[in-house]
């Protein structure tokens, strides 16, 4: 119960850190902000490795599969970010 | 003192992850946010290989091979067009991988202890839940954008019923994997039932409320990702969860506002008032449609000193962005001011417009927001309509019984003069005609979105 509290307790602050921080970004970068997100959200691959390294198959498989996928997400999103952003210019 | 130093370095993840955000708060500070981001994703994942429960490394590395080389070439490859499909599946990916990785959870906390945790296994259903809603809907909204599945709004009856009844299935198949944890099929059912719900609820969704869709998706992707966090009781994974909940919802809400209608109603795509009784199209345009030929824009626009160019869906769809950015480029280059009109929902996802221009090499001060843009739009001489309908439409401010009724439109109709170039006269998304092309200041251009601005170049040359 303890460690819910806490985790839920990061839970609700992070929502508000969210919140505050994405209402600033200007709709010209709304493309940019999806694909940068959908990056970050790549970090399911942290506990897709653990559990493709232990030692029963089945989390093994299951695990493998979920790194390729988030791995997908955070190369593919990071990439694609920034080619995108590298298109946005002042004017010269 | 491992445990120490990757929970340290976790917490600089997250760090690194919202000044990364921070960072897309202005185009000059952009790239470097994103960098920041893809650091603290490094490091994160550089940690973790450190784990003392990984026992041997060789699908770790197999999957972060395969996984990158995907990644890497569908970044590189995709046309800036097609950037809705590709954040769609992203979207759908983030999903399948917390499904599978909370599943991973459940049977090893199985194996390990006499009886996982309440918290592990509540999360672990809504990891399912969520991670096959999102998974099926974002591959469904793949589908539709990339055309393989039809664009328009797929309705049988008995739909809401259906998916009533799965939602209430879905619940109950959740209370059951809390219930007994380990027995797995379960899970999977769970999982199952999910993801037909995510088809069904992302089918009836034609394509012009798609921006609204994938936003939406988009949060789902993050609180899969926040509640897999639950499961595993890490922290870097319940904050970026949450800030990418919190941006999808924002977005969501956003695109909601900018059509005036609420997310129930696009999600069960009811149209507000039908229109039925409102003027048909003969009333609307009898007689009154001024059709024009690119020479006459161009004199229109030699004369213009102040011009406002307004790109929908269109635009992108005959991959005209490249000939208008040439357009606004010579016609700066002859003293007139330029600016881009970009309403919320133009295009198939938040901000679609914005970055087709940015390829084109528009600058982004030129480019401005519906509400910014409305102030002065009594001051522009010429306002060019590409590929636009729904969101020019001044029913949205007259008429109370239009389906668009409310919804904050560019008013391209106070402007001196309104340039449409379009295909025909055929309604937008909304299924209703559009007076705008029957006013007396405006000019109908029929032809291809691309053609026409290259026509109107070339005679802007000749003159």
């Amino acid at each position: 119960m303890e460690m819910f509290l806490m985790s839920f307790t990061v839970f609700v602050l992070a929502i508000f850190v969210g919140f505050e921080v994405i209402t600033k970004i200007p709709p010209t970068l709304h493309t940019p902000l999806m694909s940068g997100s959908n990056a970050i959200s790549g970090i399911t691959l942290v506990g897709a490795i653990v559990s493709t390294g232990t030692e029963l198959w089945i989390t093994t498989v299951l695990g493998f599969l979920s790194v390729v996928l988030a791995t997908i997400n955070v190369v593919g999103g990071f990439m694609v970010t920034n080619r995108m952003l590298a298109m946005f210019k002042k004017k010269s | 003192m491992f445990d120490f130093i990757i929970h340290i370095s976790y917490l600089v993840a997250s760090v690194l992850f919202i000044f990364g955000l921070k960072g897309l708060t202005h185009p000059r500070t952009a790239v470097r946010g994103n960098l920041l981001g893809a650091c603290g994703m490094l490091l994160a994942v550089v940690v973790t290989l450190t784990d003392r429960h990984i026992v041997s490394y060789e699908y770790i590395i197999l999957g972060l091979v395969v996984g990158g080389a995907i990644g890497a070439v569908l970044a590189m490859r995709i046309e800036m067009t097609s950037m809705p499909e590709m954040v769609a599946l992203l979207n759908g990916f983030g999903g399948a991988a917390s499904i599978f990785v909370a599943g991973a959870a459940l049977i090893e906390s199985s194996s390990l202890t006499d009886a996982p945790i309440l918290q592990l296994t509540i999360a672990t259903a809504a990891s399912g839940l969520i991670g096959g809603v999102t998974f099926w809907g974002s591959l469904v909204a793949f589908g539709k954008l990339k055309g393989l599945i039809s664009e328009n709004a797929i309705l049988f009856s008995g739909q809401q019923v259906i998916n009533s009844i799965l939602a209430v299935l879905v619940l109950g198949l959740s209370i059951g994997v809390v219930l007994n944890p380990e027995s797995f099929s379960l899970y999977w059912l769970l999982v199952g039932v999910a993801s037909v719900l995510g088809i069904l609820l992302v089918l009836p969704i034609g394509g012009a409320d798609m921006p609204v869709v994938v936003a939406l998706l988009n949060s789902y992707s993050g609180l899969a990702a926040a509640a897999t966090g639950f499961v595993l009781s890490n922290n870097v994974l319940i904050i970026t969860g949450s800030l990418v909940g919190a941006s999808g919802i924002i977005l969501t809400h956003i695109m909601c506002k900018a059509m005036n209608r609420s997310l129930t109603n696009v999600l069960f795509g009811v149209m507000g008032p039908s229109g039925e009784g409102g003027p048909t199209a003969d009333e609307v345009y009898g007689g009154k449609v001024k059709s024009a030929s690119p020479e006459e824009v161009a004199l229109l626009f030699e004369a213009a000193r102040r011009v406002a160019i307004v790109p929908g869906y269109g635009m992108a769809v005959s991959q005209a962005q490249h000939p208008v950015a040439s357009l606004a480029a010579l016609l700066e280059s002859r003293g007139t001011t330029v600016e881009y009109a970009i309403h919320p929902v133009a295009g198939r996802m938040p901000g679609h417009m914005n970055v087709l221009l940015a390829e084109a090499d528009v600058p982004y001060e030129s480019l401005k927001d519906m509400d910014e843009i409305n102030q002065t739009i009594d001051q522009v001489d010429v306002a060019l309509v590409i590929g636009a309908n729904d969101v020019v439409n001044p029913l949205a401010r007259t008429d109370p019984s239009s389906p668009l009724a409310g919804m904050p439109i560019i008013d391209v109709d106070k402007a001196k003069t309104v340039v449409v170039i379009k295909r025909s006269l055929s309604p937008g998304f909304a299924g209703i005609p559009n007076p705008l092309f029957a006013l007396d200041n405006s000019l109908m251009l029929f032809g291809d979105g691309k053609k026409m601005v290259l026509d109107i170049i070339a005679a802007l040359k000749d003159a």
